[in-house]
């Protein structure tokens, strides 16, 4: 029987401790611990990425990552998306454009549209099809899926500008 | 799917995590990136004792040229690589590699290290690391260890790294005026391993390759270093489509495909010979300063 390990880990902004068994899944954590339910469980093998959080910024699949891993971490999920202000662009964007029909891959799929923008505000349309490849969507074929990021694209250059 | 039970060790220095090595005795496992450990433990295809974490250690994400050799540490994930502007300048064959390895997700947390010491054949660092001739600096607790790339892996899953040893660093020698390469992969979709892949290194005098190296990738039980299609090329003008077609017959004698859900062997053995071919014309037109 192995010990468990105390971890530190950081939210969307608010910092949690946890006393977890080392082999708990970030996303167990996350969803069965720290009880923040927007992230799903896909395919649980590394394939859909229904369950992609930001790790320090970074997209990666939290169903393929070890809870103590994000020990000292920040992890931001969906429910950090909106603020004070209202929806997060990328959150607009799939709303306006259609981007979802059943809603189980668009967590993780405007995880890393966010990501996506922070890194690259005005990518095409090849740059959003090559950044969301690793996420996938079995009802909408991606077109507004592309056009929900293009949107928040436009949206957050009208608001810098 | 949960891995079953392990102990965690976090250490913070190289020495400390070869200490914890030795303590699991032969059951310990080295986890970096963790993205193809991780999904072989929560399969109980592997169960590990102990997980010696190494993402807190200090000095492991070197990714630099030094002394004639680019370092690649243990820490460097594959999307570091794919968003190097040294790589993107100096290693076309490194930047084809990064840019095709699995998803951009995965690319954000697995290591190019990591994947070489899983000893994969459908890994496509480990071809890369033999086509560039690459050093494997491990320590163990008898100090510092190098193996050589062209012969790591020595079955399916399995290399010449001891349980007790971690691979901190490879070593790439930098390219050589006159130098180009290449790697080409066929993947069914994003994220599959390659149906087959190969990667190509020359250097070229003028239109004359003095030196060749090719590797192929997820065609036999182990990486594959095809050295007599290499060297077939040796004093062979780069624009000789005769002696290209020779190399890629060579090279597709040295693969030793299994018929899969990726195809049947004798397509795969085609694919070898039609890619080592395309990657020998890119990586000349690349040696020629003409990006192909």
């Amino acid at each position: 029987m192995s010990s468990k390990a105390q971890i530190t880990v950081t939210l969307n902004g608010e910092e949690h401790e946890a006393l977890i068994e080392p082999r708990t899944l970030l996303v167990q954590l996350i969803r069965e611990t720290l009880h923040e339910t927007g992230t799903h469980i896909g395919c649980d093998t590394s394939s859909c990425g229904a369950c992609t959080v930001l790790l320090d910024g970074r997209p990666v699949k939290s169903c393929t990552i070890l809870a103590v891993q994000a020990n000292g971490r920040q992890v931001k999920t969906v429910e950090g998306l909106e603020t004070a202000d209202g929806l997060h662009p990328v959150q607009q964007g799939f709303k306006e454009e259609h981007g979802l029909q059943c809603g189980y891959c668009t967590p993780g799929m405007m995880m890393t549209s966010v990501a996506l923008l922070e890194e690259n505000p005005d990518p095409s349309e090849d740059e959003i099809r090559k950044a969301i490849s690793g996420n996938l969507c079995r009802c909408t074929g991606y077109v507004n899926i592309i056009k929900a990021v293009q949107y928040a694209a436009k949206q957050q250059q009208g608001v810098g500008a | 799917m949960i891995p079953s039970s392990f102990e965690y060790v976090a250490p913070t220095s190289v020495e400390e995590a070869v200490k914890a090595l030795v303590a699991g005795d032969g059951d310990a496992k080295v986890i970096s990136g963790g993205q193809s450990l991780l999904p072989m433990m929560k399969l109980r295809l592997a169960s590990p004792g102990t997980l010696v974490d190494i993402n807190g250690i200090a000095g492991l994400d070197t990714l630099e040229e030094a002394d004639g050799m680019l370092r690649i540490g243990a820490l460097v994930r594959h999307g570091d690589l794919e968003r190097s502007a040294l790589i993107a300048e100096r290693y076309p064959i490194i930047l084809d590699a990064a840019q095709h390895i699995a998803d951009p997700l995965i690319r954000n947390r697995g290591t190019f290290c990591g994947s070489v010491a899983h000893g994969d054949p459908a890994g496509d660092w480990a071809t890369v690391a033999a086509t560039l001739d690459a050093q494997l600096h491990a320590v163990g607790p008898k100090g510092a260890v190098t193996h050589s790339a062209r012969d790591f892996q020595t079955s399916m899953f399995e290399t010449q790294l001891g349980t007790d040893q971690i691979l901190v660093e490879a070593r790439i020698p930098c390219p050589k005026p006159g130098q180009g390469s290449a790697y080409l992969k066929i993947e069914r979709k994003v994220g599959d391993y390659a149906a087959a892949a190969v990667g190509v290194m020359v250097v070229l005098a003028g239109d004359t390759i003095t030196e060749a190296s090719i590797g192929l990738t997820n065609v036999g039980p182990l990486t594959i270093h095809a050295s007599a299609a290499a060297a077939s090329l040796i004093g062979k003008s780069i624009g000789d489509a005769a002696a290209l077609e020779e190399a890629g017959r060579l090279a597709m004698e040295a693969s030793d495909p299994a018929s899969d859900l990726r195809g049947p062997a004798d397509y795969k053995k085609d694919l070898v010979r039609v890619l080592t071919k395309r990657a020998l014309r890119k990586a000349g037109a690349r040696a020629q300063g003409q990006e192909a």
